[in-house]
């Protein structure tokens, strides 16, 4: 094949595309495809949107949330074997005692930790435990905001309709509600540790709306928010001197004879070593699941959010809800190569980019909720056959983001998106001047542990919060409702967990009695599989050298 | 019909394989030479250092994160052959070169001083009590230059000698906290820990807050939307349906 001649980062045959989108720019200017009714957006999500469309999960055969359905790479994990054998580790020594463990150091479990701390509960009676680093999170990635609703024309109440028709009506209501009533809250909270939030001179917020928000309540700062975030309440955190240890996650958590949780194993993944941490409370905040690629789609979410968590409750014998679903977000890079997947903020949308297809033609509103949005493109591409295909044999819709400069003045789009004009141009594009390619990459876990709105779950001793709960956001998320949930029900998580221990937790033998439990039903489903589980990484090793691996030490 | 659904998701599905599932050789047509830690590597051209890394067989546990130029994890050194200018470089946001030679640094020692936010004094001086060394600071721009972010890293520390918050901030707003600019300085100053600082202090005490945000926070905490939440919580699934629809068609314009 003869080698791609390349113009702004674009080989020349997607250029001739890209003048056609040039050339109905000034036409598309202020004009907007009609948003799609219900029945068009149930019709669309039926028919390609990857959690709808037939195939690609199964029913569970044990634990308890038997016979519901969930992806196959979730089912995969859930019905697979410990990574260590419950009788071969020593439990009788105590490595860590504490009140209260936190398992995974995002935006919700740094909270907690606050919180926590706030409450009562001493700096060294607190343990945070991180798989990775201690930032190396889903929350560092945010780009696009935080909902809050605190403008006069606003109210919590739209803030829940709005949530509830994003999530078709199967959010879990008290849930939701504590969301948007702690939702200004937070806000607060943040500026008063010094998150720099977007502002106009007199210090007012400025605030977008987002797909599916009927109101302006976006709260960002440039396209950094999660990182401004997590970086604020982690500085406070070590200022705290709460401890902390990195390259250390938890491979099952540990239960006394009543079924409490009451701790954790953890292993480091640089030594081998295992460690056993026994807890009067424990928050599970290890987030998302982006990793396991379901459908095989690319993703937008760090190099460790595998499904850890949800993984060791189940065994526990906490319920998952909503666990079917998955949030793929409509604008992941399809192109170049090196950034497939990663997220190109809905923000872009709000400020005025347009998707359009290889013809440089609208095909549908910008900002119908994530799912809608999705199948859309996925029609375009698959169906219709409209999508401009990469040098990679990926298909991708225009996301002509030159219309943000043009409707909001020159500069618009560096000053708001530093981070997205800094990754495209390391790559040669320059996103001011030519349209990005996208395509739908796996983003969110929609569902997971069902929690109250203390962050309690059905397993005494187990507090969840994060990406990892299941309830909040129904069966989809709207943008900024998940940083949000994160420090919300973290908080709670801290709040609540920091009472349930002061209130006197008899803690029994820290054992694993539920684990051998869970092999037993494994075997008796007759689920025969040397799949073992959590998985802790991807594995993106190339064919090649695998295929000539020995394992020696 | 069903069937055809199903075969359209595995078309998707193949269009992004190679991302998902590690790369197979023979969908590569070219190929550069790396140097990890002094030794070679036959690679794809086209992938990211990480992912070169990966090609060639590395686990990595260190030296990833985010995997999108957001958490600073996997900081980069590198020399190109031939020349003898030291490189800077995120490896999950560059592009690997042939006769690239290169070593990740995934951690970089720096102690970070403690300090309650809430009860430091919004004075100049209060930054170089935390951090005397900034005054050390030689001029010579070796982390600005070394700054993957592109930031101006150097004006950001005179901005702190001066105790000019605001400029701290705005400076080192995108910060990835990597480290790279510490490494190299030759002073001894750990530019990210000064930037944090900077930024909180400014967020705390250099901006005005919002007055319509602490006054939404009274009324929730008054409970002025409980009777709305009552009314809006107990309407049936169709009713809010409706309310819902009504909602949407009333957004505000973006
Ligand atoms: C690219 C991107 C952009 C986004 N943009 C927005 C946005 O604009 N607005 C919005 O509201 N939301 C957004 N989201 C979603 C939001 O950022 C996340 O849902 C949220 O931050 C998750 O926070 P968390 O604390 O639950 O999990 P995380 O932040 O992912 O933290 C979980 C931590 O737990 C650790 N962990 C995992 N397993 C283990 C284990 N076994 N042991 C110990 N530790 C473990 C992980 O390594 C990680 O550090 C975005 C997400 C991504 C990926
Ligand atoms: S200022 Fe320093 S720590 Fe921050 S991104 Fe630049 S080199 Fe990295
Ligand atoms: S590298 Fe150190 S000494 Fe040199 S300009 Fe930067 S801060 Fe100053
Ligand atoms: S892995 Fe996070 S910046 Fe590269």
């Amino acid at each position: 094949m003869a080698e791609l001649e390349f113009v702004g980062g674009y080989p020349t045959y997607m250029r001739e595309s890209i003048k056609k989108v040039e050339q109905t720019r000034n036409r598309r200017i202020g004009k907007l495809v009609d948003q799609m009714t219900p029945k068009e957006r149930e019709d669309i999500l039926n028919l390609c949107h990857p959690d709808y469309a037939p195939g690609g999960k199964r029913e569970l055969k044990i634990g308890p949330n038997k016979g519901e359905i969930v992806p196959n790479e979730v089912a995969d994990l859930l019905e697979a074997y410990p990574l260590v054998n419950p009788d071969k580790i020593d439990l009788s020594v105590v490595d860590y005692d504490t009140d209260i463990l936190i398992i995974g150091g995002g935006l919700a479990g740094t909270s907690a930790a606050l919180l926590a701390n706030d409450n009562g509960i001493p700096a060294d009676r607190i343990l945070l435990t991180n798989k990775l680093r201690h930032g190396d999170a889903n929350s560092m990635m945010a780009q696009g905001g935080t909902q809050a609703a605190d403008r006069p024309n606003d109210s919590p109440v739209l803030h829940y309709i709005d949530a509830m028709g994003g999530g078709h009506f199967t959010n879990k209501p008290d849930v939701l509600r504590a969301l948007v009533e702690d939702a200004p809250g937070v806000i607060k909270w943040l500026e008063e540790l010094g998150a720099l939030f977007d502002k106009d001179e007199n210090g007012n917020f400025v605030e977008l709306t987002g797909g599916g928000t009927a109101r302006r309540r976006m709260h960002a700062c440039a396209d950094y928010t999660g990182m401004e975030e997590l970086r604020v309440i982690r500085d406070e955190f070590r200022n705290r001197k709460i401890p902390v240890l990195e390259f250390f996650p938890a491979i099952e958590l540990l239960t006394d004879e009543e079924n409490k949780v009451v701790g954790a194993i953890l292993w480091n993944m640089e030594t081998d070593e295992y460690k056993i941490v026994r807890a009067k409370a424990t928050v599970l905040a290890t987030g998302g699941f982006g990793r396991l690629h379901i459908r095989g789609f690319p993703t937008t979410n760090h190099y460790g959010a595998t499904y850890d968590g949800p993984v060791m409750a189940y065994r526990t014998g906490a319920r998952l809800r909503d666990a079917d679903t998955v949030q793929y977000h409509p604008t992941g890079a399809a192109y170049p190569q090196q950034i497939i997947g990663l997220l190109l903020t809905e923000k872009l949308r709000t400020s005025g980019a347009q998707p359009v297809n290889k013809d440089g033609e609208e095909f549908v509103f910008p900002l119908e909720p994530r799912d809608v949005e999705a199948a859309s493109f996925i029609r375009e591409c698959y169906i219709r056959e409209n999508g401009v295909k990469t040098p990679t044999g990926m298909k991708g819709i225009w996301l002509d983001t030159p219309l943000i400069d043009i409707l909001n003045g020159p500069g618009a789009t560096e000053k708001a998106f530093p981070a997205m004009v800094r990754m495209f141009q390391r790559f040669g594009i320059d996103m001011i001047k030519d349209p990005v390619l996208v395509f739908p990459t796996l983003h969110y876990q929609n569902g997971g542990i069902e929690t109250d709105p203390e962050g309690s779950t059905n397993i005494k001793g187990l507090f969840v919060a994060g990406e990892i709960s299941g309830g909040v956001h129904g069966k989809n998320r709207l943008m900024g409702n998940s940083t949000l949930d994160c420090m919300v029900f973290g908080r709670r998580a801290g709040v609540h967990s920091a009472e349930y221990v002061k209130k006197g937790v008899d803690v029994g033998q820290p054992g694993l009695k539920h684990v051998k439990k869970y092999v037993d039903e494994l075997k008796s489903a007759k689920i025969e599989t040397d799949r073992k589980s959590p998985l802790l990484l991807p594995d993106y090793r190339g064919k090649a050298a695998l295929a000539r691996g020995i394992d020696i030490f | 019909m069903a069937e055809k659904k199903i075969s359209l998701m595995d078309t998707v599905r193949d269009a992004s394989k190679g991302v998902i599932s590690g790369i197979d050789k023979k969908d590569v047509e070219h190929w550069v030479e790396i140097y990890f830690l002094g030794k070679a590597y036959q690679v794809p051209a086209g992938l990211t250092i990480m992912q070169a890394l990966e090609y060639a067989g590395y686990r990595l546990i260190r030296s990833c994160g985010c995997r999108a130029g957001f958490c600073g994890a996997c900081s980069t050194v590198f020399r190109r052959k031939g020349e003898y200018k030291l490189q800077t470089a995120m490896a999950c946001q560059t592009r690997v070169e042939d006769g690239m030679y290169l070593v990740q640094i995934p951690f970089s020692p720096a102690e970070k001083p403690l300090y309650d936010i809430e009860k430091e004094k919004y004075e100049a001086s209060v930054l170089l009590k935390y951090f005397p060394e900034v005054a050390r600071c030689v001029s010579c721009n070796t982390c600005t230059k070394a700054c993957p972010q592109d930031l101006q890293v150097m004006d950001y520390v005179q901005a702190a000698l001066k105790g000019d918050y605001k400029q701290v901030a705005e400076l080192s707003f995108e910060c990835i906290q990597c480290g790279l600019c510490a490494i190299r300085c030759p002073a001894e100053i750990v530019q990210y820990h000064v930037a944090q600082f900077g930024r909180r202090m400014y967020g705390k005490y250099g901006i005005p807050r919002e007055e319509n945000t602490e006054k939404r926070v009274k009324e929730i905490k008054n409970g002025e939307f409980n009777k709305k939440f009552e009314e809006i919580m107990s309407l049936s699934e169709e009713e809010l349906r409706s309310v819902y629809t009504e909602q949407q068609n009333t957004r505000e314009v973006y």
